[in-house]
């Protein structure tokens, strides 16, 4: 196997993992295969979407993260946050007093990670203006997104914007802020609180940037339980930041379905959720799906407010984002709005900071380099696949019969792990070996 | 490597799924992505067209490692005017057809810029062959 070529935060607990192979089966990018009655995930094809781990009846596939005493070493501790992280809590709790339960657990400052979105607004918009010939631009915010076009649709890469998203800009400004404040770069330490591993894994290895400006990550349902516990117990100390909103009413929603599309000029369209993006990208990728100026894609359902570290349902999230959208235009009116200008401060240096390199593409469906090789698989796979039964029960491990005649040819599988061909084959009682080398020696003891 | 595919005339929902098949075909074959783009984009107007305007057709693919060959083989009404129809703008589709989102003309045009060499051969009332090529380079 091929080293892999980029960080993903998706982990497997050999020792949870059952081999059911629901997670093979929903992987949209072909990654997982079960083997030795576990479930072995190829790295270079992962794309951290998290639908394995919605799929998982065991809970053996986990995200990894940080552990919070990381962010001690630092003297500016800085969490940047999603306004999802907002919309998580009842909405009984004012957005200060969550502010307050963060500083508790010991960040010294705490900023929404949408900051930034605003300046990113007006450069989109150039952007779609200066690339015309690239249209749909396809937006670059969900991480997944961007790995799902370079994995599985290459020839779509060109139409991904080379802009970096809010969050980073964000993590700019404020990290530049603090060196200006007086703080050495090694003092501060800059904490994106994710809702998915998408954003791990972009954090950790990024696209289309050398080095993240992040330096760590916290999981959003973890810090959720600590700031929760402290809410309940009413046991914040300070109460008083952020005094007002900090966030545009713009900025808000950018983390939700439709954030982006409703700001940008021409025709625009929000798609969220896995397989419909799967749908129209596979549309746009024929030229079936023409004329549109930019397409905003989210690989969860609901955007990150249904991203797999949440907590709250998404619909929830939702509503509770709308009605503070709702009343930050209220307290506009009334005049009290309490602006966080450390992006406007330094809009140049976003802005000159703001692309990002061209990304690859790293199609992971080639069979081999060399063309005349790769041909002769392709061969072998349309013979293979003409003994088996095309029922996709995924009882082999590969997660269809494709697949499954795919991995026989790349040495990585058997014609015979497939229990349909075993039965016509009459195979002799031994020869249940075979199916404990898919699903493993200890699974059939687990079961009497 | 050759693989067949049976399209049905006037079925929309189904138009595109040859064309996908192939496409993915393509992708493990390791092609270069912006050629997969350009093939896939002419194979999907090919496929739509006999959808549009055929009773029936055959999609047949031959890939080597110099060349991806595609033809299309119809049985339907032909083509009265084969210089007007690679007009662009030009289009015969009907009412019905067009408020579909198809038929605005251009399908050939579109096709001929996106595939190397383009032959295409028709007889009134039996039917329309085009044979496209792209070599790979």
């Amino acid at each position: 196997m091929n080293e892999p070529t980029f960080h993903h935060a998706l982990k497997i607990l050999e020792e949870v993992c059952t081999g059911c192979v629901h997670c093979t089966v929903v992987c949209p990018t072909e990654a997982l295969r079960v083997r030795n009655g576990k479930a072995i995930l190829n790295e270079n094809r992962c794309i951290d979407c998290g639908e394995c781990m919605n799929v998982c009846p065991v809970n053996a596939i986990i995200v990894e993260q940080n552990d919070i005493a990381e962010i001690f070493p630092y003297k500016a501790r800085v969490a940047l946050v999603s306004s999802i992280f907002i919309g998580q809590f009842p909405r009984h709790y004012q957005t200060r007093k969550i502010y307050s339960g963060m500083l508790e657990q010991g960040f010294t400052h705490v900023h929404e990670s949408e900051h930034g979105a605003g300046i990113l607004i007006e450069q989109i918009n150039q952007y779609i203006a200066q690339n015309s010939q690239n249209k749909p631009i396809i937006s670059s915010f969900c991480p997944a997104i961007v790995r799902l076009i370079q994995v599985r649709f290459p020839s779509l890469v060109e139409n991904i914007m080379l802009l970096k998203a809010p969050l980073d800009l964000a993590a700019l400004a404020f990290k530049k802020e603090l060196i200006e404040k007086g703080y050495k770069e090694e003092e501060i330490g800059i904490f994106y609180v994710t809702p998915c591993a998408a954003k791990i894994a972009a954090i950790k290895s990024p696209v289309g940037e050398e080095k993240s400006v992040i330096n760590g990550v916290v999981n959003m349902n973890e810090l959720y339980n600590k700031v929760y516990s402290t809410l309940k117990k009413e046991q914040y100390s300070s109460c008083i930041i952020p005094e007002k909103e900090q966030l545009k009413s713009e900025e808000m929603g950018w983390s939700l379905t439709g954030g982006e599309a409703a700001y940008i000029q021409g025709r625009c369209l929000s798609i969220d959720g896995l397989n419909n993006v799967i749908e129209f990208l596979e549309g746009i990728e024929n030229g079936k799906i023409t004329n549109f100026d930019f397409i905003e894609v989210r690989a969860c359902d609901q955007s990150c407010a249904g991203g797999i570290l949440t907590v709250a349902n998404r619909f929830l999230t939702r509503e509770r984002l709308d009605e503070r959208i709702a009343k930050y235009h209220h307290d506009k009116s009334e005049g009290k709005i309490f602006d966080n200008k450390t992006i406007e401060n330094h809009g140049r240096y976003i802005r000159d900071h703001i692309s990002i390199n061209s990304i690859e593409p790293r199609s992971m469906l080639k069979l081999d380099d060399n063309m005349e090789a790769a041909l002769k698989k392709m061969s072998r796979i349309k013979k293979i696949l003409s003994y088996l039964p095309g029922i996709d029960c995924a009882a082999c491990g590969s997660p269809t019969c494709r697949t499954l005649a795919e991995d026989v040819v790349q040495g990585t599988a058997h014609t015979s792990d497939c229990i349909f061909i075993q039965t016509s084959l009459n195979v002799p009682p031994n020869e249940e070996i075979r199916a404990e080398t898919i699903w493993g020696k200890d699974r059939f003891r687990k079961l009497l | 490597m050759k693989m067949e595919y049976s399209i049905e005339g006037g079925d929309f929902t189904k138009a595109g799924l040859a064309s996908s098949a192939v496409k993915k075909v393509l992708k493990q074959l390791n092609i270069d992505p912006a050629q997969i783009k350009r093939i896939a984009v002419a194979m999907y107007e090919a496929e739509v067209n006999i959808v549009a305007h055929a009773y029936s057709g055959i999609m047949k693919v031959e890939i080597d490692a110099k060349k991806v060959y595609m033809r299309f083989v119809d049985k339907g009404p032909g083509i009265e005017n084969i210089d007007k129809a690679m007009e662009e703008g030009y289009s015969t589709a009907s009412e019905a057809v067009r408020q579909m989102g198809f038929g605005a003309g251009m399908g050939l045009p579109n096709i001929k810029k996106n595939v190397d060499e383009m032959k295409i051969s028709s007889e009134i009332n039996k039917g329309t062959t085009l044979e496209l090529t792209t070599f790979l380079n």
